[in-house]
């Protein structure tokens, strides 16, 4: 079945449990095998797949986990990570040029980042930054306007830049950085 | 801390649109516009290569495989199915 791995990685960045994660990719094959008369050829398979994906996490899986609201997020400023770690890959210049960044972030490290995100704006990260979906995609997956898929991403995206840095400083691959003054 | 690299206005400018950049979400009058200014300051396109590694980085580092035994319960489910 094309795209089930696909679908299982989003399903357990979305539950965070593999047991969840396969009852809902098994729900989202089962709708879309009922549903498949819905489905019109030559529009795209997988971005409707997602969309049963998401809509049967939102309405099985919101209720039992309750996550931070959205106004818990911090609003970092532009390049947080950049300016925190930009300036870390020339310094270990014994890395090659390619996999600098890679090197940085474990696997888990970076699946875990995404899990930490409160869940509105996990989706959508996932769907644009992991599945590579458009924006247009996002807001007809997710059934929100684009000016709502571009506020969560922008925020969503500071706020994973934040739990990134704070994983390299708990590895001590850098000193924490003062915060800086935007008052000066 | 004073920022010790302030950023001209047209370089904050195309700092900001980055992530759409990265996400091809520009469009061609946009895009293009934001090429030339990397191509000619260097402090902008440093920051922009660090973003696109990062997505690479957040794309490669997202894989589970699913377990075999997922594909043959939704296997068996469907086959319970009414036809």
């Amino acid at each position: 079945m094309e795209h089930m791995s696909s679908l299982y990685s989003a399903a357990l960045r979305m539950t965070r449990n593999p047991a969840d994660a396969e009852d809902l990719v098994q729900e989202t094959y089962l709708k879309a095998y009922r549903g498949f008369g819905g489905f019109e050829e030559g529009t795209n398979l997988k971005a409707w797949l997602y969309r049963i994906l998401t809509n049967s996490y939102i309405n099985t899986y919101r209720a039992k986990q309750r996550r931070p609201d959205e106004t818990d997020l911090d609003e970092v400023e532009d390049l947080y990570l950049y300016r925190r770690l930009g300036g870390l890959e020339a310094a270990q210049a014994s890395r090659s040029a390619e996999d600098e960044l890679m090197d940085l972030f474990t696997d888990a490290e970076v699946k875990t980042a995404i899990e930490e995100l409160p869940e509105n704006f996990r989706i959508a990260v996932l769907l644009a930054d992991v599945e590579g979906f458009s924006y247009k995609e996002i807001a007809e997956i997710m059934d929100i306007p684009m000016g709502t898929v571009m506020s969560r991403l922008h925020r969503g995206r500071k706020a994973l830049e934040k739990l990134l840095y704070d994983f390299a400083v708990s590895r001590r691959l850098t000193e924490p950085v003062p915060e800086p003054d935007l008052t000066s | 801390m004073a920022d010790p690299n302030p950023l001209k206005p047209q370089c904050a400018d195309a700092l900001h649109e980055i992530y759409h950049l990265l996400s091809g979400e520009l469009d061609d009058a946009a895009r293009t516009k934001i090429s030339q200014h990397l191509d000619e300051c260097s402090p902008c396109a440093e920051p922009y290569d660090f973003y696109a590694e990062l997505r690479r980085c957040i794309q490669q580092r997202c894989h589970d495989t699913a377990p075999p035994s997922l594909l043959e319960r939704i296997q068996v489910a469907i086959q319970h199915e009414p036809h």
